[in-house]
């Protein structure tokens, strides 16, 4: 297993290649120009053309992409056009607000959209099934900026139990933290907890028609005993992979929920970047959260393996 | 269309300034200590003040770094670190002594050397400062608190380039930093203003962190815009960056934030009605907005045709679709500050009253050949939106043909920039705005430049603009300088450099436990208590 592992884990360094030359390209060819922006209201023609020089934008692609590439081999980033600061500090800044925003929001997910699946498969055709699919279809098409300002007036501005904005670390205390990111991960679960509701209960369905099931339930075990040990269990594959999936979507749904409550995290660090065309801050982001999809789709195999031990890579 | 009348114009004027003086927060009894927490116009991406012209660095560094003069409330140059200053008689070399006790925030005192590189350094970079440098002889420090300028030819306005108050602002640093190249940014923020920036709490798109700066010997005068006395009663001020104006106007009504530089206008009737909340207009001198025609293609590289865009204008309604609520516009027939000194009609007949069938006669008589004219949209900043479809409205009028091109902000940037005819990813006509500070005389003006490629975007090659300009500059006496600055407005409408469309004016927000916000034209942190 841990040979497979490491095998994988090798195999991603292409994909990673693969996926930094594609967006160095991609940025490229986009409008725009960095020494424009910078060079501000009254640049000259000339200060706009040594501004590029000095970044280094007037060299051919070829020699931007190698020296881009060393500098990765190197493990740097670059720096920020406009700010002046490493890359990779502003992504350290950055990341630990979305990777706690991303895990909150997928526990609630995970908390709310399995149970609210397996008893919606349970009692299928019951108005528990069909409030679950009610809610469901509601959480797909709520948009998002739209519900967070609503839990914003009704938990923050009406009530006053929450803060409106903004992201408090860990060290600041166990409310102080946790009260910020309850709004936003809300907010950005709740379309997740309807796709995973929703997948595990047709997933549940087709499971709680085998017969081993029927025979379970015939030796009179009890039903949660049934639904968690034995049904839940061979029901989760397709869920496991939508959880995986979610993580990723997670990652690039929280630019808006980042907008919305003003959490300084990787979605703003990129949008901002990109509305600057600060391209070692885009390429830098992408680079990483690309990785971060990369791994997250070998720990979804690695769970394939340990829930259905029959799969083999 | 509703056209401009003497009434009109003075009735927005007296509405501007009775709301203007009705709002002022008064300073009551000041406390002092506590954390302001500030929404801030944009995000503080560039700290060096002089490497960039934007105003949330021009903002910024009012912060950190003290200026030789500073501008107040009536638009008067006043010392600010310069404790004392001579002319000779012939006006043509001055001698500047700093004030005591002036300390950077590294513990260093400030030394006349200090200023002589950070006046050098902004020389190179900024128009006023370039105009000044072409008529100095020589910059250099005589002792340590004193320095001098000499000139090499005649310049007027030397007090007013040195407390200009908008960017670039002549800002003071050490001189080891001020001596890194102005094509690069200083890497170090160390000023002697009257705040220190904490570079460690740095986080930019989120947050700006200030503290206190305690060495500060503030002048022992009233405050006034940037000049009088820096009284600081804040320990810390923090700026948080709220890309949503939802977000920014909720946490301002919960209570955590106390000030919110800009608000969209459209929030302003709701922050009204809040009993915790209070609005000003802190920028009395207002925004001037701009529409620009390229000189260098066809159909705006020919006069008649530049001339029709004078014709076809009607500032209310760019005005009415731009910003909307009259109480925050007002229209204004000069291509100088209506609220600024050199606020002229001189020329401006074409403004005051829209005349579209002249519009229609000037396009035939340019020749106009129907090749589509290419209107820059900028679709993510409302007003220049807004006045994008009006010109696009008032264009075909006109019997233009016309495309618009619909980019974001950062693309406009480099679309503007562009030389190329329109057909090859070039512009026709682009609209901007500049704060009213950035269009009140000829030196400061980019829409009266006339240096061709030397010009800002649009690069119309007037030279006799220029040599108004370069006389206006050499003029000492203001009755002269009032007289030259009409020719240039003349001559730039005349020859349609640009077209304003209008001045408006954007109040600011904030909490009533917050009290000392003083009138100018960036939010000024000194005077300003929390209760």
């Amino acid at each position: 297993m841990l040979a497979e592992i490491l095998r994988r884990l090798m195999a991603t360094l292409p994909v990673m290649a693969v996926v930094a030359i594609a967006v160095f390209a991609l940025l490229h060819v986009t409008p725009g120009d960095p020494a424009v922006i910078i060079a501000g209201d009254y640049a000259t023609t000339d200060d706009i053309a040594r501004i590029r020089t000095r970044l280094g934008l007037d060299q051919p692609f070829t020699t931007q992409v190698a020296i881009w590439v060393g500098r990765i081999v190197r493990g740097d980033l670059g720096t920020s056009i406009f700010s002046g600061l490493p890359v990779s500090t502003l992504i350290g800044q950055r990341a630990g607000t979305t990777a706690w925003l991303t895990l909150f929001a997928m526990l609630i997910s995970v908390g709310v959209g399995v149970p609210v699946g397996v008893v919606a498969a349970w009692r299928r055709g019951s108005w528990i099934d069909r409030a679950v699919m009610v809610f469901a279809v509601s959480g797909f098409s709520m948009p998002t900026f739209w519900l967070g300002f609503i839990l914003v007036y009704v938990f923050a501005i009406t009530a006053g139990w929450l803060p409106v904005q903004g992201y408090l670390p860990v060290a600041s205390g166990a409310w102080p933290f946790l009260s910020h990111l309850i709004l936003p991960a809300l907010t950005l679960s709740v379309a997740y907890m309807a796709l995973i509701a929703r997948m595990t209960r047709a997933s549940m369905l087709g499971v709680l028609e085998e017969d081993y099931i029927r025979t379970a339930f015939a030796k009179g075990l009890a039903p949660r005993g049934v639904l968690i040990r034995h049904a839940l269990k061979n029901a989760s594959l397709p869920v496991v992979t939508i959880v995986g999936i979610g993580f990723a979507l997670l990652i690039g749904g929280a630019v808006v929920t980042e907008s919305v409550f003003a959490l300084p995290g990787l979605g703003r660090l990129t949008v901002d970047a990109i509305v600057r065309r600060d391209y070692p801050v885009i390429q830098g982001v992408l680079l990483v959260v690309s990785g971060v999809y990369v791994l997250i789709n070998l720990v979804v195999d690695v769970l394939y393996v340990v829930l259905d031990p029959r799969i083999r890579y | 269309m509703s056209q401009l009348t003497r009434r009109r114009f003075v009735a927005g004027a007296t509405t501007v300034a009775a709301a203007t003086a009705l709002a002022t927060p008064r300073a009551q009894a000041q406390k002092t200590g506590g954390t302001l927490r500030f929404v801030a116009q944009a995000d503080l991406k560039i700290l060096d003040p002089v490497w960039t012209t934007a105003y949330i660095t021009r903002n910024h560094a009012y912060l950190v770094y003290d200026t030789l003069f500073g501008t107040d409330e009536k638009l008067a140059v006043k010392p600010q670190m310069v404790d004392r200053h001579s002319v000779s008689k012939d006006g043509m070399k001055y001698a500047f002594t700093l004030r005591d006790g002036l300390r950077w925030h590294d513990g260093q005192a400030v030394a006349a050397e200090d200023c002589v590189e950070s006046l050098k350094r902004w020389m190179k970079k900024d128009r006023f400062g370039r105009l000044l440098a072409a008529h100095t002889a020589k910059l250099a420090p005589a002792d340590r608190k004193t320095f001098t300028l000499e000139l090499g030819e005649r310049f007027g306005p030397v007090l007013e380039a040195l407390g200009k108050p908008s960017s670039n602002v002549p800002f003071m640093m050490p001189a080891r930093i001020a001596a890194t190249s102005a094509d690069e940014q200083i890497k170090e923020i160390v000023g002697s203003g009257p705040f220190r920036f904490v570079k460690d709490e740095w986080q930019p798109g989120n947050q700006v962190v200030y503290v206190k700066h305690a060495d500060y010997r503030p002048r022992n005068e009233a405050p006034s815009g940037s000049a009088g006395g820096k009284k600081v009663n804040l320990e810390k001020v923090v700026w948080r960056y709220m890309p949503d104006a939802a977000t920014a106007a909720a946490a301002l009504a919960a209570g955590e934030v106390d000030w919110w530089e800009i608000p969209p206008i459209d929030f302003i009737p709701t922050i009204e009605q809040t009993a915790s909340l209070a609005t000003f207009l802190p920028d009395p001198l207002g925004t001037q907005g701009w529409l620009r025609p390229n000189h260098l293609h066809p159909p705006f590289n020919n006069k008649k045709a530049r001339q029709a865009l004078v014709a076809m204008m009607s500032q209310e309604t760019y005005l009415q679709a731009a910003i909307g609520v009259p109480k925050y516009y007002r229209t204004c027939p000069s291509v100088f500050a209506c609220a600024g000194p050199y606020a002229s009609k001189a020329g401006a007949e074409g403004l005051l009253h829209q005349n579209m069938e002249r519009a229609r006669q000037l396009v035939k008589e340019s020749g106009y050949d129907g090749r589509p004219v290419t209107v820059v949209h900028v679709t993510d900043i409302g007003f220049l939106s807004g006045a994008a479809l009006v010109t696009r409205d008032l264009l075909t009028q006109a019997g233009f043909t016309v495309d618009l091109k619909a980019v974001d902000w950062s693309t406009n940037l480099a679309v503007r920039a562009k030389k190329d005819p329109p057909d090859k990813g070039g512009w026709n006509v682009l609209h901007t705005w500049w704060m009213a500070a950035d269009v009140m005389h000829p030196a400061v003006h980019f829409g009266v430049s006339g240096a061709g490629p030397g010009a800002w975007f649009g690069w119309p090659e007037i030279p006799q603009l220029e040599q108004l300009i370069t006389e206006w500059v050499r003029a000492t006496d203001q009755p002269k300088r009032k007289q030259l600055a009409e020719a240039i407005q003349r001559t730039a409408l005349d020859e349609v450099a640009y077209v304003p469309w209008g001045e408006w004016f954007l109040p600011t927000a904030f909490r009533r436990n917050v009290t000392g916000i003083q009138k100018f034209i960036a939010p000024l942190f000194w005077n300003v208590s929390i209760g």
